[in-house]
């Protein structure tokens, strides 16, 4: 189907279910239990997942693919951002305009940058990509003021032209992001018993949007492009000396790889009209990093998980406090509960980078290609044990 | 000719499937009948401190968050019921705010706009949270406030001192009590003519973002006034963490005072190179060399250590203040932690205590009412004398301490004294000043 193998098609559907019933999937719990607090299914965390999603698929086309690993690519991220709240600001809150803007920029801007970074490989290549991270985010929080708004972030308001919509609603509020009038915070709730399920509109167009892209970077896996990408990857030296120019792949991968992060930045503009400069900074460009180690860099679901993986922690770790912990183990004897939540209290709240990192290492250590290698191998174990079923019940039967 | 078998299964499907059709419209409508976002309807009621955790300013975030924990548990009626004592409305009962129980829930701003509005967010679409507060940035306060707005929530900003919260960037469902940097300058200007005299040439040293600059246009502009020169204004980056290559520069340009527009950790840096290139020592055009922190925190007097001692600056409240509130507050929050409240703490648990009492006065947890309630109002009796929330900005006009570094500190936490509390009157300005133009409120935001 879609000129996928079955392999690739079955994966594609498992990701469209997935993302289509995510807002059941991601709220097990019912809304007034103790658990409710694990429940992820609100419509900004379901964004979040999607949106960063899409930005790891587009890091593992480069990363995973030819091995390039770039440590700026939130710079692309938030100049989509950035071009997205332009567009919201002067042409209209229609979300089409902000996000096809967004990707061209982040793509010529990748352009820019990929041509003079790909002339160095390995190390150097990661620290000048950094390097224009960082010249970036400075400029956007310092020098360029007029165009990023600074640290404050690019906001909209009231006296912006949007010459294509109005400035403000008839009731003297900012308009609100929307797909030809359908809006992107416009959420249905539905009750069920004591579940609440959200559906968002903006979470369904970001899923379709992630979908679109996550086959596109099947399509891309599988072309006699991708191949080439990973020959790069394997030997490039080799290949040059066959006489072959790589060059115009790795570039190729790189503005292809850029394009993802600006849409994933428009996107995020889409969502929640602002665009901040830390978006750029380089703690955000190792965030993707990790998103796609975590998940199995050079996997096709493997970045998905990982950006799933770690918004969750830094969205619902966060905000687990000592009051939450003292109501969950107030069944214990006051001492001992006083004592457990002693003991958990340094990794969540504040303390999330803590159980974050501590897993990450976990997973890098045990793990080494991500949570898609640890699906493997209860895949694999299982089958072994299948496997070693049927054999031992032929032993049964000699062959002799 | 149809066959038309009955099977106990299929009648037990169907009856299935049309219970569920019948119990359907029931389901849909429980939550279209909200007359205003997360509208409380159980016997508790949701607020979400939203503070930084982590990051550079995660110590006035621990010490923000100490502060709504206490606001909380005098809210329902818990300790010794604090500023609630000495407020001067009597509507809080301390049977939580309209009879329900105040519940919160806390995260992690990490001092970025982002991950605070994500925080937020969440807030607000998971835990139900009626009003956000929070904030220890003027950056993040702005984007959350942005997003309340949207949201239709109220925001009760925290600590943000740029003119931006309450100017350009004024929503109409945020409010912010703390004071901003065109007050700094107004309550710092006569004492600096005082100290000073009007001949002085300054330099600044300035934070490299929005913040900074509005002060330095602040500080500016008042200093100009009374007949100083302002010979150079350096941007530093906000990731900086040495200024000796800032500080030199100082030396040959015939200043002679020195201000340095930085918070946190930055200003701890940037005032320690200052003192160790012996800029204090100096005596520049026949007077004394000065240094002037214009926003000064405990925390920040704390992190700076020896250095502070004898450098003026303003600060919003200070703990050895003495009148009724404010010693009522002190009391409090020693008694609960065994130290006493910073300036951020103050403000954050005003902030709670106000919001609740609007509420109580508004009958409704309406945002729409919640802002009537507190445009214009006038009240007394927590730590900062009478106090007025103006309708045009939701800025709150109070007296603004000016406060020097002691020179010999009882305790670690008897480190600024009070100089000057400089009237309210002197403070205030039109909310259509060229500082703060270029905003508009808007009309308030009920959402759903």
């Amino acid at each position: 189907m879609f000129g996928l193998n079955k392999k690739d098609t079955s994966l594609l559907i498992i990701v469209a279910c997935l993302t289509m019933f995510a807002p059941f999937i991601l709220n097990p719990f019912p809304t007034d239990s103790g658990l409710a607090q694990f429940n992820a299914g609100y419509p900004d965390l379901m964004q979040r997942f999607v949106i960063f999603g899409i930005f790891a698929i587009g890091f593992n086309i480069l990363f995973g693919l030819t091995g390039y690993l770039s440590f700026g690519h939130a710079a692309f991220l938030g100049v989509g951002s950035y071009s997205a709240v332009w567009m919201f600001k002067l042409i209209g809150m229609n979300v089409i305009p902000a996000i096809v803007l967004s990707v061209i920029v982040a793509g010529l801007f990748a352009l820019l940058i990929g041509f003079i970074s790909l002339r160095r490989s390995g190390i150097y290549f990661s620290i000048l990509t950094l390097a224009f991270a960082q010249m970036s985010f400075n400029l956007a929080y310092s020098v360029l003021t007029p165009i990023t708004n600074g640290e404050t972030g690019l906001q909209l308001t009231l006296e912006d032209p949007r010459i294509l919509g109005v400035s403000a609603t008839a009731d003297g509020s900012i308009p609100v992001t929307n797909l030809f009038g359908l809006e992107m915070r416009s959420t249905f709730e539905m009750a069920v018993g004591p579940w609440a399920f959200q559906f968002n509109a903006g979470y369904y167009l970001c899923a379709f949007i992630m979908l679109a892209a996550f086959y596109l970077s099947i399509r891309i896996f599988r072309s006699p492009f991708g191949m080439m990408l990973r020959a790069v990857k394997s030997n490039q030296q080799r290949m040059n000396y066959t006489g072959l120019n790589t060059r115009p792949y790795t570039l190729a991968a790189f503005v292809i790889s850029g394009m993802y992060a600006g849409l994933a930045g428009g996107l995020m503009a889409s969502m929640d009209p602002l665009a901040g400069a830390e978006r750029m900074q380089w703690t955000a460009s190792g965030e993707v990093v990790l998103m796609t180690i975590l998940g199995g860099a050079g996997t096709l679901i493997g970045p998905v998980l990982g950006a799933g993986f770690i918004k969750y922690f830094e969205n619902i770790f966060s905000k687990i406090n000592d009051n939450v912990l003292h109501s969950w183990f107030s069944f214990m004897p006051d001492g001992m509960e006083d004592a457990v939540v002693f003991l958990i209290h340094p990794f969540i709240g504040k303390g999330w980078h803590l159980t974050l990192g501590i897993l990450f290492m976990l997973v890098v250590i045990f793990l080494p290609g991500g949570l898609v290698e640890g699906g493997q191998r209860i895949k694999g174990w299982i089958q072994g044990r299948r496997a070693k079923d049927s054999s031992t019940a032929k032993e049964t039967n000699p062959a002799e | 000719m149809s066959k038309f078998d009955v099977s106990r299964r299929g009648v037990l499907r169907t009856g299935a499937m049309a219970g569920a059709g019948v119990a359907l419209p029931t389901i849909f409508t429980a939550s279209s009948a909200a007359a205003f976002t997360n509208e409380p309807t159980g016997s508790s009621v949701t607020l979400g401190f939203n503070v930084p955790q982590t990051g550079p300013y995660a110590d006035e975030g621990a010490d923000e968050l100490r502060a709504y924990e206490l606001a909380v548990e005098h809210l329902n009626g818990g300790g010794d019921g604090g500023m609630m004592n000495t407020f001067s409305s009597k509507a809080l009962q301390g049977n939580g705010i309209l009879g329900k129980k105040v519940e919160y829930v806390t995260g992690d701003t990490q001092t970025k706009s982002d991950a605070a509005r994500a925080s937020a967010k969440s807030m607000i679409e998971k835990d139900g949270a009626v009003m956000i507060t929070g904030g220890s940035s003027s950056g993040v306060a702005i984007a959350v406030q942005g997003l309340c707005q949207e949201a239709g929530v109220i925001f009760m900003a925290g600590l943000t001192h740029s003119n931006d919260t309450t100017g350009k960037d004024k929503k109409a469902n945020g409010f912010r009590h703390f004071f901003n940097g065109y007050m700094s300058a107004a309550a710092l200007a006569p004492v600096l003519k005082n100290l000073y005299g009007t001949d002085r040439v300054a330099y600044h040293l300035t934070a490299d973002y929005t913040w900074g600059w509005t002060q330095e246009e602040s500080i500016a502009a008042a200093t100009e006034a009374l007949g100083w020169q302002t010979v150079n204004k350096v941007r530093t980056p906000l990731a900086a963490t040495d200024f000796s290559s800032y500080i030199a520069p100082v030396l040959n340009s015939g200043a002679d005072v020195l201000v340095l527009n930085h918070y946190g950790g930055n200003m701890v840096n940037s005032l320690t190179n200052a003192v160790q290139f012996g800029l204090r020592d100096k005596v520049v055009n026949g007077k004394n060399f000065e240094i002037v922190v214009p926003l000064y925190s405990r925390l920040m007097a704390k992190g700076a250590g020896e250095n502070v001692k004898g450098i003026h600056g303003s600060t919003n409240w200070h703990w050895t203040l003495q009148d009724e509130g404010s010693k009522a507050f002190v009391k409090s929050f020693g008694t609960k932690y065994g130290f006493p409240p910073s300036q951020a703490a103050h403000t954050c648990y005003v902030q709670t205590l106000l919001y609740a009492d609007a509420v109580e006065r508004a009958g409704s947890f309406n945002p729409c009412a919640v802002v009537e309630a507190l445009e214009g109002y006038e009240f007394d009796g927590l730590g900062n004398g009478p106090t007025l929330y103006r309708a045009e900005d939701h800025q709150c006009f109070k007296d603004v301490l000016v406060v020097r570094g002691k020179e010999n500190p009882t305790s670690e936490f008897d480190l600024l004294e009070v100089v000057e509390v400089t009237p309210r009157a002197q403070v205030e300005y039109a909310p259509d000043h060229p500082m703060f133009a270029g905003g508009n409120l808007g009309a308030c935001n009920p959402g759903a």
